[in-house]
């Protein structure tokens, strides 16, 4: 089996997700400039809707079809995402429009952890599993294997990416919001009316985060009411490694975190095995010939990758692949 | 007149505070634990204080300043690398790690917005917590999540603090005689933070966090200044971790969760940023609500449903959640505000 | 007279627009130097480029004949410059005193250790910034207030202890950005009078201002900026008379709005 072509495609399909969730946060970034720290939450509430929707038709024992199962699943989980993402804006964040910074930004974690331990009490403490519905098919590309989740989560995120592009760019009401992150308040001087694009940018964020859940969950067979934390966290990074309040960034950062993470995950635990660098071969020689391999950083270290890329980027390029300089303004 | 009621005031709340652990003893040791873990927690919320209160930076990874050093305690002072370094020595070594992964952790992303710290913060706690999961192998450093267990207590001339003295006929347990340590180095956290806040760094902080292009303006490195800040919270939990470790004489990565660094962050939210005293009183606050929600919702639901329908655990993370968002809500200054803090964010920005 | 400032052809661009087109100007010693201009000539940007809040693209600028640092503000400061903002900015949630007092920060020098050990060179320094700032409240005539919050002064005095902030860096080159912007006309001959007070004092004063009978009243030497380049410098009575000048002001914007 090709690795490197395996990774890729891999990181293919984690990173669609990344750029999905990314959207979410580079949107309300780009229109308020807060950082919804709760974004992570909505994805993973996304997946437990879902999942609860498709477990429960599932022991109904209707004779459905798995798509339809599938879709049902998603059906139920957009719309109830959708609501707690305008609550999020109407409860926490609006009030708060013209405080201080600090203030939204602890909201917003305030946010977060109340969204993880309400999950927590509905979904409990175990991970829930997705329900056996289907066969997942394996196709043979050129060496390496891809199932038929990976090539549909691939495609949907294209559509989605298509579709916000689309939506932003030739709609009366996407030209509201590019004037908003632009700047709010010339734009409503020209009549836009910023509490809806505001509350829009939520709502389409928490409707992509939550197919984006479920694709997650879907292509890792579990979901977790901690899984919101870290996939938000990465799909930040992904949000400004492309340049933050960026579309087409979050969606290059997303895929390009994708990758690093496979590529990372993939070759790690070959590059840091000491027992090929002659220095430590020697030193280690006991070990090394027992074990074969003395492994410094495995694959369990994948979920540093992201955070490593967000310090890096802002080391080195605060402004992301793709964006404006973010920082301070005079 | 006057001066002697304050005087004698201040007396009596030393009185008190002097003899709470024998109080506290004869109700039960565990108390006089759940006591010393709340003074910890004041003192990391004191930390934080710094950070966030005065400089104006949010933190959102505090606890794994606190990680360290607890780590840095238990490999330096237990059977793990056979390594027995006394107290004096390595509490110092703890605190100024802590404050160089402060330093190095701040410096890139301090000159950008507020908003990149916190997130960088966030995932400098993830970093930890991986790290101490995962530095078991090939090389074993922190033993995984396992943790490291028989870690030195203190000993102060010869003195241990895991064993009961008797003193002056009143006998004196483990935990009593770390609450009078802890109380010792919490008048010192207390008074430096009253030092800062009065002083030209002190000043220069609160100056940033009020407007920091006019800080500039006006002649203040803010980066480096801003660095300090960062560093100093952070040396702070440096030093709270190593007396974690050394009290309990058991440290695992359970302990150093995010959930904890939004407790923390919650006691100094709740009190109010910046205010000393609020400080303290939003820690202790929080710090026994636990305790409290053990004694009271765990038998209230058995009795009513007949088993645990919420966990106190769970509520727990449900009452900080909705305090912090309260707090910025209705009352951004917290319960007991610093004046000026009071005043700012009462009033909307122009 | 000496020279304080030099300017040599400083440039300036934004994006496709250049702000700044190789400005030179000489602010001599004691003076009272007006930078004016329409709408969107580059005053502020010459002002934002000075004092470090932008780097320039081009050019050098010299005080007292030493390279002034880029893109610092603090190290600005340092070197000598002090400035006010259009839009009045103070820490508004500290006193009066303690905001000249955050002045005096680039002049002293005691650091975190000191403050905690409360040293005595640390007790005698913070009594020095203390006795300073509130010569400096008084000098700008509102000791008064010293205890209040900044954010609850009258507009006048937050224009009055803006500049005692900006005094206690002990500038050489004092930089006032509109200084009369929303004032009535009994606050501005009183601005007038501290101004005057200050060149008294030695002080070297450079003022961008709209308010074009202030300026001709007040400078003893004027520049004008348009399309972010100099047209004119020299003493108001020669400036007022200069054909380019004129056409900027008539031909242009004649409002007299803030930029």
């Amino acid at each position: 089996m090709d690795i490197f072509l395996q990774q890729i495609i891999n990181g293919l399909t984690t990173g669609s997700v990344y750029a999905i969730v990314a959207l979410g946060y580079t949107m309300v970034y780009g229109v308020i400039q807060l950082i919804n720290f709760a974004h992570g939450e909505v994805v993973m509430i996304g997946a437990m809707v879902a999942f609860t929707v498709i477990t429960a038709l599932v022991g109904a024992g209707l004779p459905l079809p798995p798509i339809v199962l599938v879709f049902a699943g998603v059906l139920t989980a957009v719309p109830v995402c959708m609501a707690i993402g305008y609550l999020l804006e109407r409860v926490a964040y609006r009030p708060l429009r013209h405080a201080p910074r600090l203030a939204p930004l602890i909201t917003a974690i305030g946010m977060s952890i109340i969204l993880q331990h309400l999950a927590l009490l509905i979904w409990g403490r175990d991970p829930r599993a997705f329900p056996q519905i289907m066969e997942v098919t394996s196709f043979n590309l050129g060496g390496a294997a891809i199932s038929s989740v990976q090539i549909v989560i691939i495609l949907l995120s294209v559509v989605m990416m298509g579709v916000l592009t689309w939506f932003v760019y030739r709609t009366r009401f996407g030209i509201a919001i590019r004037a908003s992150a632009e700047d709010v308040r010339v734009a409503a001087l020209m009549g836009v009316d910023a509490n809806r694009v505001i509350a829009a940018t939520f709502i389409i964020g928490a409707a992509m985060g939550a197919v984006a859940g479920v694709m997650y969950g879907t292509y890792y067979g579990i979901a977790h009411y901690t899984m919101g934390f870290t996939l938000g966290l990465k799909a930040f990074s992904a949000a400004v490694l492309g340049g933050i309040g960026n579309l087409a960034g979050a969606m290059l950062g997303g895929i390009l975190l994708g990758l690093v993470e496979a590529l990372g995950a993939g070759y790690i635990g070959d590059l840091t095995d000491l027992c090929q660098w002659p220095v430590f071969g020697g030193l280690l020689a006991e070990r090394c010939e027992a074990d074969g391999h003395v492994i410094l950083l495995g694959s369990n270290y994948q979920d540093v990758f992201a955070f490593l890329v967000l310090i890096l980027v802002l080391v080195f390029r605060p402004s992301g692949l793709l964006g404006e300089r973010v920082a301070e303004r005079a | 007149m006057t001066d002697l009621r304050k005087y004698a005031g201040m007396a009596l709340i030393a009185l008190a505070l002097l003899a709470l652990p024998l109080v506290l003893t004869s109700m039960g040791t565990a108390w006089v634990r759940i006591t010393n873990l709340a003074i910890l927690f004041v003192f990391l919320s004191l930390g934080l204080n710094i950070v966030v209160g005065m400089a104006g930076l949010l933190d959102l990874g505090y606890i794994a300043f606190y990680a360290v050093g607890a780590y840095v305690y238990a490999l330096l002072a237990s059977p793990h690398f056979g390594l027995h370094l006394p107290f004096w020595v390595i509490l110092p070594i703890g605190a100024l790690l802590a404050g160089l992964a402060g330093a190095v952790l701040g410096a890139p992303t301090l000159r950008l917005r507020g908003d990149y710290l916190a997130i960088v913060t966030l995932g400098f706690g993830e970093i930890v917590r991986i790290l101490m999961n995962n530095l078991s192998a090939p090389f074993n450093i922190t033993n995984g999540p396992k943790g490291i267990t028989r870690i030195d207590g203190l000993n102060v001339a010869g003195m241990s603090f895991n064993s009961t003295d008797t003193l002056f006929g009143i006998s004196f347990t483990g935990p009593a005689k770390y609450y009078y340590i802890l109380l010792l180095l919490l008048l010192c956290v207390i008074a430096v933070n009253l030092r800062l806040q009065k002083s030209r760094i002190g000043r220069a902080w609160v100056a940033i966090r009020e407007d920091e292009l006019a800080a500039k303006s006006a002649g203040i490195n803010t980066r480096n200044v801003k660095l300090l800040a960062f560093a100093m919270g952070a040396s702070f939990g440096g030093i709270a971790g190593g007396m974690f470790a050394a009290m309990q004489g058991f440290v695992s990565p359970e302990s150093f969760i995010l959930q904890e660094s939004v407790m923390v962050l919650a006691m100094v939210v709740l009190g109010g940023m910046g205010n000393v005293w609020g400080v303290i009183a939003g820690a202790l606050l929080l710090s026994f609500v636990p305790e409290f929600l053990r004694y009271t919702v765990e038998p209230a639901q058995k009795m009513l449903f007949g088993r645990l329908l919420v966990e106190p655990e769970v509520l727990r993370m449900l009452i900080f959640g909705v305090a912090l968002v309260l707090t910025m809500r209705f009352r951004p200054a917290g319960l007991w505000p610093e004046a000026r803090h009071r005043r700012e964010f009462g009033e909307k920005r122009a | 007279m000496s020279v304080l400032l030099e300017a040599l052809s400083v440039g300036k661009r934004f994006g496709g627009v250049q702000a700044l087109k190789d400005v030179s100007l000489t602010i001599r010693a004691q003076e009272i130097y007006g930078l004016i201009g329409p709408n969107g000539a580059g005053k502020t940007t010459f002002f934002n480029v000075l004092t470090g809040l932008y780097t320039r693209d081009s050019g050098d600028v010299l005080l007292a004949g030493a390279p002034l640092p880029l893109g610092s503000p603090h190290l600005v400061a340092r070197a000598g410059i002090a400035r006010t903002f259009q839009n009045i900015r103070l820490f508004g949630n500290m006193t009066a005193l303690e905001n000249v007092m955050v002045g005096r920060h680039v002049r002293t020098r005691i650091g975190m250790f000191g403050a905690i050990l409360r040293t005595r060179s640390q007790r005698e320094e913070e009594a020095a910034i203390r006795r300073r700032a509130e010569e400096l409240l008084h000098y700008v005539g509102i000791a008064h207030r010293a205890n209040d919050l900044a954010r609850h002064l009258a507009y006048g005095d937050q224009r009055r202890l803006e500049i005692a902030r900006a005094l206690a860096t002990e500038p050489k080159l004092l930089a006032l950005d509109e200084p009369a912007a929303g004032m009535n006309a009994t606050e501005t001959g009183a601005l007038r009078q501290l101004i005057l007070g200050l060149r008294a004092d030695g002080l070297t004063v450079l003022l961008i201002e709209h308010d074009v009978k202030l300026v001709m009243g007040l400078c003893d030497r004027v520049a004008v900026l348009d399309y972010g380049e100099k047209i004119a410098e020299d003493v108001p009575e020669v400036v007022q008379k200069d054909a380019k000048v004129i056409e900027a002001y008539l031909g242009g914007n004649v409002g007299d709005s803030s930029t």
